[in-house]
């Protein structure tokens, strides 16, 4: 197993780069950076749409997430790949495609953690704000949202995990993320099936391990304000 | 343009109906099997003795720190090699493919469903367990005939999001070669070119089991709250 | 049929039993009464080992409930033990909670437990509701339920951790009855409970409890015509207070 880290870390760390495009390990943590931070902003948006008081907003956009929330992510891949095309009008490429479908399908789900969030703030200070005179929006901005927001730190840390084991299906579409390089050296090496998919696992537990860690220390943490402040 | 009949005769209709079975197969074997797995690692996690609560942990931590095609790769590809020579050739005549994805599947769901089902064991009040032992029933007696069934009722709506996950879950079996309905998906595309079509019928098939599988869940919940 | 030899127990510095020493013969019926936090829950749970005890001996028919060759699920299962909150399987009929341990535990088939469910059922006067769910039945019905339940292993010993406590007034009288006629028969039974009525009735002897003490030991009549103990003397006036519940 030594032999087979000496010979293909590299590889296994950042693909072919830089003699062609950024893969392996490196992809996979930008590819899941990248997705986390384009969805944030659409999936507050569709969060608040969804427990807005609006029926012309709060319905289509149920809909919408009980409809991507009933396919897999898989399929969300795929209708990227094939369809993204044609919207854009010109090839997105592996990359590309990967990251419109995680976007797309993280947005969904984010929309149902800020929503759990926003209904966490206790409906007083809803009332307090509106009884001041601020406005609907305004209320939301100054008031619920930084509330919201860091109440729903843990689950965002905990939606980042998922995200970068969602890269994992890249692997699919040819995407050289970690695990099609790990299938790469596989392939390469033929007589360590098991060394190479190991450390792939390991791989993965180390990162996704200390990050739910770190998301259990936040979740701590923020109890022991909230119990320092009652 | 789109036309569904393409997909209502001949090959392509059977493919399709062929790789949704499948799913279907994948999604029941694997829950099968993975209950009482979850049953008995939820168990462990709440064992007085701290070796069997940290076994217990291990498993949990392992496999859900991992995703779900790492788990599919080592278990086509890594696996079968670690067997005797005599199981591997048994392995390889059969489908191994279907073989590795309902282990993977399975430990990989049950990894989910030990932690709901603990939960539900922790509802259940104490006295119900002393009643349990009162009467003479041993610890695991207990436990299988007195709180395993209060505690299922309990987690019943978790576990129904678990089943949620588990159907979305079969279509990444595609990567190692099983015939469920995302690869038979693929092949009718490649095949007719269809992609619209081809698709528009997975994202219906895929739908329509999770609105039944929500379905179900709302019906419990509503029963339950009585 | 019981006997405790210097039991004690303790929470921290928290004496819950005392050195606790003392018999129940074979066919007695035993009243342990006390205040709250007397310790009385606690003696009696130690007789079937859902309590654990510091030092001390407890025997049940001569054995050495805490030997260590002891077989603690065989033993537990000859003794039938009722609770304050009666703690039916609620997942589970009514004829299910009784005919469940002497399926499992004496290897009875299904039709002979089910049928010593009915008989036991009938003799509590719940026979027709053998088909029902724990959550149809009232209070009262379920506790004569689990007394039928714990008679269901045919037990030599029955022990009553304050069986009526959690019942409406209405009810009480129902479940009492259901002990008169287990003690007529000739069950050796201890009880624990605040029903002086039944004490004075039914009961051989009465041992009061105090902070983890028993403080006197004497049969009814004398108990409640002339305590000795000055402790057991406030008790019976706390209990008779025209303030106090029927009792």
């Amino acid at each position: 197993m030594i032999d087979l880290i000496h010979d293909y870390w590299l590889y296994f760390l950042v693909g072919r780069y830089p003699d062609g495009p950024l893969g392996g390990l490196a992809l996979t943590v930008l590819l899941a950076s990248l997705a986390l931070v384009l969805s944030l902003p659409l999936g507050l948006l569709l969060g608040l749409a969804r427990i807005s008081p609006w029926c012309a907003l709060r319905w289509p956009v149920a809909c919408l997430i009980q409809l991507v929330r009933g396919v897999p992510l898989l399929l969300v891949i795929f209708w990227a790949y094939f369809f993204l095309p044609s919207l854009t009008g010109h090839e997105s490429g592996q990359f590309g495609t990967m990251l419109a479908a995680l976007v797309a399908f993280d947005a969904i789900y984010l929309a149902e953690i800020v929503r759990a969030g926003v209904q966490a703030v206790p409906k007083g200070q809803f009332e307090a704000a509106r009884s001041l005179g601020l406005g609907y929006v305004s209320t939301m901005r100054a008031i619920i949202l930084p509330q919201a927001l860091r109440h729903m730190l843990p689950s965002l840390v905990n939606q980042f995990v998922s995200t970068i084991k969602e890269t994992s299906l890249g692997y699919i579409i040819g995407l050289s993320e970690v695990s099609f390089i790990a299938s790469q050296i596989n392939g390469l090496v033929l007589t360590k099936p098991v060394q190479v998919y190991f450390l792939l696992g390991l791989t993965y537990f180390i990162l996704c391990f200390s990050l739910s860690r770190a998301a259990f220390w936040l979740e701590r943490r923020q109890a022991r304000i909230l119990k320092a402040a009652a | 343009m789109f036309d569904p009949q393409v997909l209502l005769s001949g090959d392509y209709r059977d493919w399709l109906l062929a790789g949704l079975q499948m799913s279907l197969l994948l999604m029941g074997m694997t829950l099968l099997l993975a209950l009482p797995l979850a049953c008995v690692v939820a168990m462990l996690r709440l064992a007085p003795s701290r070796l069997l609560n940290a076994v217990g942990m291990l498993y949990i931590e392992l496999i859900r720190n991992v995703p779900l095609l790492a788990h599919f790769l080592f278990w086509y590809f890594a696996a079968p090699e670690l067997l005797p020579q005599q199981w591997k050739e048994q392995l390889y005549a059969g489908n191994i493919e279907a073989t590795s994805a309902v282990v993977a599947l399975t430990l990989y769901t049950a990894a989910y469903m030990a932690e709901d089902i603990r939960s539900g064991i922790r509802a259940i009040p104490v006295q119900q367990f002393e009643a349990g032992r009162a009467l003479g029933f041993s610890y695991l007696q207990t436990m299988r005939l007195c709180i395993l069934p209060q505690a299922l009722r309990l987690a019943a709506p978790p576990l129904l999001s678990q089943t949620l996950n588990l159907w979305q879950n079969t279509s990444i079996a595609t990567v190692i070669g099983v015939a469920e309905l995302m690869y038979q998906t693929q092949r009718v595309e490649t095949a007719s070119f269809r992609s619209v079509e081809a698709f528009a019928f997975a994202s219906a098939a895929y739908l329509a089991i999770s609105l039944l599988i929500a379905g179900v869940a709302f019906l419990l919940q509503k029963r339950l709250a009585r | 049929m019981i006997t405790f030899e210097k039991v004690s127990k303790y929470y921290g510095s928290h004496h819950a039993l005392d050195s606790i020493s003392g018999q129940v013969a074979k066919g007695e019926v035993l009243v342990v009464c006390g205040p709250s936090g007397s310790g009385k829950s606690t003696l009696i749970r130690t007789i079937n080992r859902l309590e654990s005890i510091a030092s001390g001996r407890i025997t049940v028919a001569g054995q050495d409930i805490h030997a260590p060759g002891l077989e603690v699920n065989a033993f537990r299962s000859q003794i039938g033990f009722v609770f304050q909150q009666f703690n039916l399987f609620p997942h589970l009929s009514v004829l299910d909670n009784c005919a469940l341990a002497p399926q499992r535990l004496r290897g009875l088939s299904r039709q002979d437990a089910e049928q010593r469910g009915l008989d036991l059922l009938d003799r509590v006067g719940l026979a027709h509701k053998a088909k029902a769910m724990p959550a149809a039945l009232s209070g009262g019905q379920q506790q004569r339920v689990a007394i039928a339940r714990a008679l269901a292993m045919r037990p030599p010993l029955m022990l009553f951790d304050e069986p009526t406590s959690a019942l409406d007034p209405e009810m009480v009288g129902e479940v009492l009855q259901v002990m008169r006629d287990l003690a007529q028969d000739g069950m050796t039974m201890v009880c624990v409970t605040h029903e002086m009525g039944f004490a004075r009735e039914v009961a051989d002897r009465v041992w009061f409890m105090d902070h983890g003490k028993v403080l006197e030991r004497a049969t009814p009549g004398e108990f409640f015509s002339r305590p000795q103990h000055p402790r057991a003397r406030q008790f019976l006036a706390d209990i008779r207070s025209p303030w106090a519940a029927a009792g």
